[in-house]
Parts: C-alpha cells; structure tokens; sequence
C-alpha cells in the first residue's frame, strides 16, 4: 500500500459531521403532497411525461403499506408529513469548483472530493441536499461520447436513451420507497458509455446532505453499451441531527452484451438517518455487473442490491460489509433473479455488529427449473463484538430443476474479551484492536475493492471503533 | 527501578479472593522466577499486574519505576513497558503476525510519526531467524492454527520487537520439547539486559537450567511463602510442592499457636 493513496485520501474526513447554515432559494416545504410534486416539476421545467411520471409514482406511494410485516417497525418513525422533499439554491451544476458557493464548496474540500478529483477520477458530481452543485468530465470521454449528467439533464438532454430504460429495471411500484423515490426524486446521475468504450478511471458522485428534517431521494440510470466498461463509486455523508433524516434513492443499471459494471458504494450516514435504497441491475449476454457495497452508519438501512441476469452466461456479483454500531440496524443484502442459461451469481456479505447493534441478511436467489447451467455462490459471515448484538440471517434460495448448482455457507464469529485484552497487552488501544480484528475480518473481501477505497473504509471503521468505545 | 508489587489482594469480580496479600519486587537487569503448584494464582497475578478486566484489586499497589500502574488501562500499561507472554496465547483470526506486530510498534510512537517499513520487516526477520520461525509465519493470522510449541515461540518473538522494561513469561515453557524449549530459552536469555527485569513463572524446575534465575519464589496460596536463590527450584523439584504445603501447616500450625 503506498503512502501515496493514503495522504490523497487522508484528508479532514472525520466522520462527515458538521453542516453549513442553510439558506434555500428553492423549498417545496414540509410534507408531501401532489402540489410538492407540482413543485419539484415546476422548478425543474420538467416535461409532461415525467410530470405524469410523478403523480402517478405518489398515487403508488400513497397506497402502499409500509413493510413491516417482514421488516423493521422502525420504518413506522418515519414522519412523512415532518420532511421536506426539495431543496436547492439552483437546478444548474457548475462545470468549475470556482463558481460553486463558497460554504458548499467548502462541504466538499472538507470531504476531499475536489482533490480526489484531480488525483484519480474520470469524472465528478457533487450533490448537495436535491440537487447537484457541480458536475464534470474528463473532456477525452466526452469526445468518445460517454455521457455523465445529472438526472433533470439527462432526461432532458438525452430523452432518446433515457426514456428508454428509465423505472425499467425498478418499477415505481417495485417498493414503497421506490414510488417515493419515483414521486419526488431529484439529482443523481445519468450515464451513458457507448459501445466498446472503456473508461479507464472511475466515474464519482458524492451525496451530501446538509439540511436537517430533509429526505435526499436521488435517482441514478447507468447504461454501459455493447462491450463497454465503466466503474462508478458513490460517497455520502450527512451530519448528526437530532430529527430523522431520509434518503431514499434508486439506482438503475444496464449493462449490454459484453458490458462490464462496477458500482461501488461507501456510505457514512449519520446516526439519524434512514437509508432505505433500491438498487438493481439487468445484465445482457455475458454481461458483468459488480455490486460493492459498504454501509456504515445510518439508523436504519435497508439495502439489497440484485441483478437480474437476463442474457446467457451473465455474471452478477454482490459484495457486501455492513457495519452495525450501537443503536444501529444494517438490514442488507443482495438478489440474484437468474433469467438465462448459464449466468452466475456470487454474493458474499460481512456483518459486523457493535453494542446493540444489529445486522440482518436478506438474500434471494432465484434459478427457474427450465434453466441450466446456472450457478450462484453465496456466503454470508457475521462479526460480532460483544454479546448483546443481533444478526439474522434470511438467505431464501430457490433453485429449482437439477441443472444448475448453489453453493451456501454462513458463519457468524465473536470477537472476544479475551482477544481484545490480548491486543491491548501489546499496546493497541481498545479501539485500535477492534479496528483490527474488523479490519482481519473484512480483508479478504476489501482487497477485491478498487485501492482508494478500501484505503477510505479501513479510515472509516477505524472512526467508527473510536466511536463505539466513547 | 523495578517493578514492585506490594500487599496485592485480587479476586475475580465478585468472588473468592484469589491474591492475598502478596509481595514480590523484580529489578530491572535481573531474573525472578516463580513456581508454584497449579491454582496457585501464577496466571492471576500476570493477569492483575497487566490489567485483565475479569479481575478486581481490592487492595495493594503495582508500581512500575514507581508509577501505580492499576489505574491504567492494559494498553497503556503495555505502552509504559510491561509485556505478558501468555500462558495461553489467544487466537486473532484474519489479523496477519507480521500487522499485529507492527500496529504494536506503530502504537508506541507519538502522533504523526509512522514505523519505517523497511527497517520493520528487517527487524522482524531477524529475531524469526533467531527463534527458528519461518517466514511463512509472517502472513499468518496471529496464533490461529499454530502449535502449542510456535504459539510460545510467537510470543517471545513479540517481546524480542516490543522490547519491554518489564516481561513476565507465565509458563513459556508448557507444551514445548526440549529443543523448542532451547530455542525459546536462548530466544528469552539474548534479551536478558541491564535494562530489562523478567518474571518467570513456571511449574517445572526445568526451564531453570536454561533461564538461570537469580531469585526463586515460591507462590502457594496466592502468597508468596518462600524466596531464595537458585537452588530452592532444585529443593522443590527432589521433595515436590507438598514438602513447601507441608511446612506451610506446620508455620501456620506455629502462628495459630503463637496467637492463643
Ligand atoms: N477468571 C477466573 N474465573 C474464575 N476463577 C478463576 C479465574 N482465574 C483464576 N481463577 C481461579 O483462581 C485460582 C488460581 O488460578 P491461576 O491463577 O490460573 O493459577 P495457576 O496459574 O497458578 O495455575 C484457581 O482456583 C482458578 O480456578
Ligand atoms: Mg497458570
């Protein structure tokens, strides 16, 4: 690991807790109705179909029950009417640091995302509360016809593509949270790699929330054409409010024949934020699509990504690391619809859980009995530090019909009094050997991670063990 | 400069006392040893003077070059240079030998600074060579799936990075054959110093013939009821440990008649 990637990453990071004072030229208010829709499509001089698009999206909403018949009754604290659903200071990312605000841009050198951005990304977007405050590309790939816009742009600019696949993968009524996403989403990005292009450097976006009593529901599509490839890694942060805070996104993704997919996320919600995000993938023809994703912090998340596995011999993978602190729930995992002859699957997920924190697995493999060939292998370990946290684990797997092959296997391990005492008696604080014995603990899975970020998730873990030893 | 312990009583929280009273002061340069039978309380008292949390002092002082050490966490106290080879060393799945031993010395140094790679690895190849580990052992998790005899190995490799003021071997010698005894021996004798004080803590007068010590105490009872040179470790070994529990009721048979 060379200093190099450490000192680039290594800068005011701590834990992504402080906020600027807000002062919103655009609020579509508390509460949600379809006059808050009107709102955000007003303000966004959106087109009539996605007007439509919206109201339809809150009818859905509105009738859906929540969940809690199968998950968490924390969902039930959710105010909605207590939430505002838009705020901005301008639907217009700037292409230049100089020309975003001074405190937002100050947000974002504290985060590191400008400085990240010289040193090794192809593209960024920032965005701050619902919209994006900045957004660019490496000009080289906009001369090879890659688009990396934001949502209003891209369905604006680029309805052809957009209309094509948007709410294709999820649709609006695929969850409750999917039609609150669909009714009131604003920001994310919207990607297009045309065929056989390959971008070399990864593609980042960065959500930041700033205002408290505030839902961010971005909305991203990804559509890596024929034999193209693209990696694209999320960050978010939030700073620690005393209120709920929501942010609810969709994540759509298409990888073509042949394409590749990489999507990685680090996310660092604050303690009081409720992180319920649907995120899916179609693979065509052996297409690849990898899921990475980390969760640290929030109140309640509730994440699995999938990947529909539509053409023969697509690959679709899912690694995962949640980390459940003290008055936290993680409930992830991951979905694997097998569609096609010979597609594969890998799901591999590490639960730590800290305290009274808690970690759930929810998995589901489906292979129909006329496929053959297909095969998924998943794999999920549980940590736990100190013996009143909770993990559960859910792993429903159909496979039906004697051509294809599942492999399964689960593993939940302590880490003891016994061990800590060990590693302080050799020096490390309390804190330090938690960290270690984490770290040990998700290495095998880390190393497969691109080597930025795994720099930023040991930083992370090793914050949130200070954290959980006070 | 040394490490003093004085009139120590500990118990496990909430139980029976397990120390009663014991006193016991290791120089820095020299080499105490300390035998006594199995539930003696060797183990606890290497546990209590490096700050294990299942035990509670109810009265007594550890000094460290005359600082209290007690109040201080286990980390600290380790930091301060007190080192426990365990009796039984404990397992660290998915934490490789050679990053334990480097975050321990990277605990060490002040804020900023950051432990030199290359003279690390070094450092560390050597004392391996010295203790005949192999190099495979670096990327090994820290003592899982080793043997009794490479655990022990693995610790005294640890004391000879950390370097301590103060180590206490409990047991260090348990579970090894004689040529693993010889090396660990040599391992532990070429970090003999002026400046290092060792508490050795054995059952068997055996390691004695390879770590020569200067003073033997006998600990029985949670008590320290018998200290000499070191022939009293040959004593014990020809009459056995109820020769010492045999003049103990006699002294405490002399002390309840003293006392009517
Ligand atoms: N954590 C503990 N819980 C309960 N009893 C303990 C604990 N540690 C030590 N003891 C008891 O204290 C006595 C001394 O144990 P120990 O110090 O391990 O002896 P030694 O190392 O001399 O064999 C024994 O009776 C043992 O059972
Ligand atoms: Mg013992």
């Amino acid at each position: 690991m060379s200093t190099e990637v450490i000192s680039q990453i290594d800068v005011d990071r701590t834990r992504g807790d402080f906020s600027y004072p807000e002062q919103h030229t655009f609020d579509a208010g508390t509460g949600l109705t379809h006059g808050t829709v009107d709102y955000i499509a007003d303000v966004k001089q959106e087109p009539d179909w996605i007007r439509e698009f919206r109201h339809k999206a809150l009818d859905v909403f509105l009738s859906k029950p929540m969940p809690t018949h199968w998950a968490s009754k924390d969902l039930e604290n959710i105010v909605f009417d207590n939430i505002r659903y838009y705020l901005a200071n301008s639907q217009r990312p700037t292409r230049s640091w100089d020309e975003v605000p001074d405190d937002v841009k100050r947000t974002f050198e504290r985060l590191g995302i400008p400085e990240q951005e010289r040193k090794f990304l192809a593209g960024v977007e920032a965005q701050f509360d619902s919209e994006a405050v900045y957004s660019n590309m490496k000009k080289a790939l906009g001369d090879e016809g890659v688009i990396f816009v934001g949502s209003t742009e891209g369905l604006k600019e680029h309805p052809e593509i957009f209309k094509k696949w948007f709410g294709k993968v999820i649709p609006t009524g695929d969850n409750k949270f999917s039609a609150l996403n669909s009714a009131v989403f604003s920001g994310g990005s919207f990607i297009y790699v045309p065929p056989g292009v390959k971008v070399k450097h990864p593609l980042q976006a960065y959500f930041r929330i700033n205002a408290e009593n505030f839902g961010q529901f971005e909305r991203t599509l990804i559509i890596a054409d024929e034999g193209s490839e693209v990696m694209y890694m999320e960050g978010c942060t939030a700073p620690k409010f005393e209120t709920a805070t929501l942010h609810s996104a969709v994540v759509e993704l298409v990888a073509m024949k042949g394409a590749k997919i990489q999507y990685v996320t680090v996310q660092n919600w604050s303690a009081n934020v409720f992180n319920l995000v649907t995120k899916r993938a179609i693979a065509h023809e052996e297409a690849e699509v990898k899921w990475i994703d980390c969760n640290i912090g929030s109140r309640l998340t509730m994440k699995y990504p999938g990947v529909v596995l539509k053409g023969r011999k697509a690959r679709g993978e899912v690694l995962s690391i949640a980390l459940a602190n003290n008055g936290q729930h993680q409930d992830t995992g991951a979905k694997m619809i097998h569609a096609a002859d010979e597609t594969t699957s890998n799901v591999i997920s590490k639960s730590i859980s800290i305290g009274h924190g808690r970690s759930t697995y929810r998995g589901q493999v489906h292979i129909p009995r006329h496929l053959k060939g297909c095969k998924n292998n998943t794999e999920c370990d549980a940590l736990l530090i100190n013996s009143t946290s909770r993990t559960d684990t859910y792993p429903a797997i159909t496979v039906r019909g004697s051509r294809n092959s599942v492999q399964h296997e689960a593993s939940v391990s302590q880490v003891s009094a016994e061990q800590i005492f060990y590693m302080q008696q050799r020096g490390l604080s309390e804190a330090q050997a938690m960290s270690l014995s984490v770290n040990g603990f998700v290495n095998d899975l880390v190393r497969e991670f691109p080597m930025e970020y795994s720099v930023e998730l040991k930083r992370l873990i090793d914050l949130e063990m200070e954290g959980s030893v006070g | 400069m040394s490490l003093v312990i004085h009139n120590l009583h500990a118990r496990v929280a909430g139980g029976q006392e397990i120390l009663r009273g014991l006193n016991l002061e290791v120089q820095k340069g020299s080499v105490h040893a300390i035998m006594g039978p199995n539930g003696s309380g060797k183990s606890t008292l290497s546990k209590v003077i490096s700050g294990h949390p299942d035990y509670e002092v109810t009265s007594g002082e550890v000094l460290l070059d005359g600082v209290d050490v007690l109040a201080m966490e286990p980390d600290a106290r380790a930091r301060a240079g007190l080192f426990l080879a365990f009796q039984y060393p404990v397992e660290i799945p998915g934490v490789s030998n050679a990053n334990f031993i480097r975050a321990a010395l990277q605990a060490r140094l002040k804020d900023g600074e950051e432990l030199d790679a290359v003279d690390y690895y070094g450092d560390l190849y050597k004392e391996m060579d010295k203790l005949e580990i192999p190099r495979t052992f670096t990327s090994r998790s820290v003592n899982e799936g080793f043997s009794g005899g490479e655990k022990k190995r693995n610790e005294v490799l640890q004391m000879a990075m950390l370097k301590p003021a103060y180590a206490i071997l409990d047991e260090t010698d348990s579970g090894l054959d004689i040529d693993a005894l010889k090396v660990v021996a040599a391992g532990v004798n070429a970090l003999r110093s002026p400046s290092v004080g060792m508490l050795v803590i054995t059952h068997y007068q055996r390691l004695l013939d390879y770590i020569a010590p200067d003073v033997v105490h006998v600990l029985v009872g949670g008590r320290i009821v018998r200290s000499a040179g070191p022939e009293l470790a040959y004593e014990l070994e020809s009459k056995g440990y109820d020769w010492i529990k045999e003049t103990l009721t006699e002294d405490a048979h002399a002390v309840e008649l003293a006392s009517v």
